[in-house]
């Protein structure tokens, strides 16, 4: 019965949305204020329905109601209740239940928290948003309905979630990256309202900059969740694979970055904002491109569900349908936008230009490497796979140019800079950089290269560069302390981001440089030593869990001949799948993780044991975090009052 | 040419020489980096599309399915030998250094990553396995179509 209102419900959720997006459109158009005003009313009831929805699917989880077949495919009842509640989002079905719920929270957020501004302006975004959540319902309701019943031969007990999904991090990774992907809806959302009216000013770019931000965040922060998980989970060590997956969901985070730059100059100077306009379309429209290519099962990845031709073509419409029409309107309406501000040659904005240009160059490679494969197969050339080495290398030189500029740029004032004042900060800075990374490398580097050289310097070159730029602006009138407390938020969020890209830079560098993996063949009582550590493999210990069997190697972990650690890494039979795990043991530091890995039992007794040694790993997400905190730091800025209006509003 | 038009003559001068640098990088590092998928069958008579076989020492993605019985280990080291079969019957043997996968079992489906060391061998350095039918690649399902009697060792 409850699934069946869970169904029901969101049913009426899309109805909701279906009114949300005509009625408040209709009253702009008849000039009828109360229909102009529904909109909000209309987004909170839609948002109370599938709410709703989403919590009676967590409640047919948590009480193993197995004869939802959803349920009964990705749950068991042996499974941890925290894991039943996470499986709700643990396949393809439940994911998109999330993802209209997390539309309909946003829309929501906007209906609330927009409360200065025009309310004709707000009726359009929230008529946009509807337009959004009814596509996403009836994909949902028509192609893939979780509340399907198995009636009448339901299982007795279900065919239990995924092993590597019975973690932590699938707790929080989806919700976070979704709350990424959903959230450039609101960005997207205020930009077709904005060519839908036809104005774009200054005022446009500042309400939509803190959504912006906050979508960006989530983003930022999910995708370093990912990769985190991908790290211990997945048992390889590795951080990032170009996986098709993660290139759907790198896209739009890179579109993104380059939007809130691009907001920044059209909130402060009104130039740019035509390119600004077309990349809050492209965030969104590479959100949903990403959608498609995880769901329809048409890319190969580990991320990927199971496929279903009707689920591909649904999204492939819809998508056409966003971006075509999406673009229809820009190209229509853009001509109406006209940019003011002029700025020379050597100056902010040409700076920030010159970071959009860098993005999006990466951005298309990321594209390229994604979608060849799929062009290539359709044409009948075959299937071909594109190796991690094209991404890197392109990463590699496109990083030099983009690190470069990033630390000149908040050295160069708005529209004009003369180039004699910009000579002694940058050899300050360069200074300051050459020495750092002299002293970094010979502590931390057992060999030269020339890679890490590059990379570390660069990282250090931002770093310095980014404080050098604080230490001036701070004593420019004030003593150095009493400067830096006078410094805005949008300040603070510049500079903290910037460096947090430098501590992911140098720890990409480290890692990739001088990470050392040896797969090795152990048996109880051998030992193997490297970078002054030495691995003894003591036992095998016995460690069943809840839904699984479990065999850990114990080791213990010497630094010249001292003590550090004992390590236990196990190697899992999950009991309903037959599905074996590693979970690999993790000696998580400051300067270096050691991470050792079960492989297999050979025929002799002895096992297959990976072992790594991974300089400055923590770093590269360290440094996603601190990118994360500074936009929360930004959207705090008074200029947005979001807080204050989160403080009325509790 | 006044100062505006020389500037500007400037900036897409230099706009269409970085876009056709960075053009030709990209596809020099694109052509460096493709690595076409082969089934045994197609490693022994060329690709099905084109006809054309592979040559010793390009790199090279074979998926199919382990054969029972074929995995040998070198007792010393981590290294490892089997061979791959498709529906067509073709068989190619792959060698590999290293962890094979958690979901590597014979009579899997699996896809390796390597070099072509003669017609029918190949050096991996990379061996992917996946869990059943549903996460399998589209390549290998294919290529394993009407198989199932052999795998007699899935659980």
């Amino acid at each position: 019965m409850l699934a069946e209102i869970g169904q029901f419900t969101l049913v009426i959720a899309c109805m909701l949305a279906l009114l949300q997006t005509v009625y408040p459109l209709y009253g702009i158009y008849a000039r009828e204020q109360r229909a102009i005003e529904s909109a909000k009313v209309l987004t909170i009831l839609q948002f109370f329905f599938v709410s709703l929805s989403l919590i009676i699917l967590s409640y047919l989880f948590l009480v193993n109601d197995f004869t939802v077949g959803y349920i009964a495919t990705n749950s068991n009842s042996a499974l941890p209740w925290y894991y039943r509640l996470s499986a709700v989002w643990g396949a393809h079905e439940g994911s998109l239940l999330l993802w209209v719920f997390l539309l309909s929270l946003w829309s929501t957020a906007v209906a609330i928290l927009s409360k200065r501004l025009p309310v004709e302006s707000i009726a359009r975004v929230l008529a946009v948003l509807g337009l959004l959540s009814l596509g996403f319902y009836l994909f949902v309701l028509l192609t893939s309905n979780p509340f399907l019943r198995t009636l009448p031969y339901f299982p007795v007990d279900g065919r239990d979630l995924n092993p590597l999904l019975q973690d932590i991090g699938l707790i929080l990774h989806p919700p976070m990256l979704y709350m990424g992907y959903v959230g450039f809806s609101v960005a997207f959302a205020f930009a077709i309202a904005a060519l839908m009216e036809g104005r774009l000013d200054s005022a446009w770019a500042k309400w939509s900059r803190p959504w912006t931000m906050a979508a960006w965040v989530f983003l930022t922060v999910g995708i370093a969740l990912g990769s985190w998980w991908a790290y211990y989970e997945l048992g390889w060590g590795g951080w990032w694979f170009w996986d098709p997956v993660e290139n759907a969901s790198f896209m739009p985070w890179i579109a993104g970055t380059a939007l809130i730059h691009s907001l920044a100059v059209s909130e402060k100077r009104g130039v740019f904002k035509s390119w600004t306009v077309l990349l809050a379309i492209s965030a969104f429209s590479l959100s949903l491109l990403g959608t498609f290519l995880v769901r329809s099962g048409i890319l190969v990845s580990v991320h990927a569900f199971a496929s279903d031709p009707a689920r591909g073509l649904f999204i492939l419409a819809f998508l056409i349908l966003v971006i075509g029409g999406s673009l229809l309107l820009y190209a229509v309406q853009a001509s109406k936008v006209k940019s003011r501000g002029r700025f020379q040659l050597l100056s902010r904005e040409t700076m920030l230009l010159t970071n959009n240009i860098l993005l999006i160059a990466a951005l298309i490679v990321v594209l390229l490497g994604t979608l060849l494969p799929l062009v290539h197969k359709e044409i009948g050339l075959g299937s071909i796979s594109i190796g991690e080495p094209f991404f890197n290398s392109m990463f590699t030189i496109l990083v030099v140019p983009f690190a470069l500029f990033l630390g000149v740029a908040p050295l160069v004032r708005w529209k004009r800079q003369s180039i004699n004042e910009l000579f002694k900060p940058l050899l300050h800075s360069l200074l300051i950089t050459v020495v750092l990374t002299l002293v970094f490398l010979y502590s931390f580097a057992s060999h030269f290269t020339w890679l890490a050289l590059m990379g570390v310097f660069l990282g250090f070159w931002v770093l310095s560069a980014t404080c050098y730029e604080l230490y001036l602006r701070a004593t420019h009138r004030f003593s150095l302390f009493k400067g830096l407390t006078k410094l805005g938020n949008s300040h603070w969020a510049m500079s903290i981001g910037h460096a947090g890209f430098a501590v992911m830079i140098i720890g990409i560098t480290m890692t990739q440089n001088y990470d050392i993996e040896r797969d090795v063949k152990l048996a109880v009582g051998d030992s193997i030593a490297f970078e002054h550590y030495d691995f003894h493999f003591d036992s095998i210990q016995n460690m069943d869990g809840q839904n699984y069997t479990s065999n850990a190697g114990v080791f213990t972990i010497k630094k010249d001949g001292k003590y550090v650690t004992t390590m236990k890494s196990e190697k899992r039979i999950y009991t309903v799948q037959r599905m074996p795990m590693t979970e690999a043991a993790i000696d998580a530091g400051f300067t270096r993780d050691l991470y050792i890995a079960m492989g297999e039992v050979l025929p002799d007794g002895a096992w297959a044991v990976r072992i790594y040694y991974k300089p400055f790993i923590r770093w590269i997400w360290f440094g996603p975090l601190m990118m994360g905190f500074a936009g929360i730091i930004m959207m705090m800025d008074r200029r947005y009052r979001v807080k204050k209006l989160v403080k009325e509003e509790a | 040419m006044n100062p505006r038009r020389k500037k500007r003559l400037l900036i897409t001068s230099s706009l269409v020489v970085g876009l056709s640098l960075a053009i030709g990088l990209v596809l020099f590092a694109l052509q460096q980096n493709i690595d076409l998928f082969y089934t045994p069958t197609e490693i022994i008579e060329g690709k099905n599309e084109t006809g054309v076989k592979p040559e010793i020492g390009q790199r090279l993605r074979v998926g199919g399915m382990v054969v029972n019985g074929t995995v040998s280990r070198d007792p010393e080291s981590l290294k490892v030998s089997f061979d791959l079969i498709d529906n067509r019957g073709g068989i190619v043997t792959v060698f590999f250094d290293g962890i094979l996968p958690d979901l590597f079992r014979e009579g899997q489906g699996i896809v390796a990553q390597g070099e072509l060391l003669t017609a029918t061998q190949i050096d991996a350095f990379e061996v992917l396995a996946k869990h059943d039918e549903e996460y399998m690649p589209p390549e290998v399902a294919e290529a394993l179509e009407g198989m199932d009697h052999l795998k007699s060792n899935k659980p």
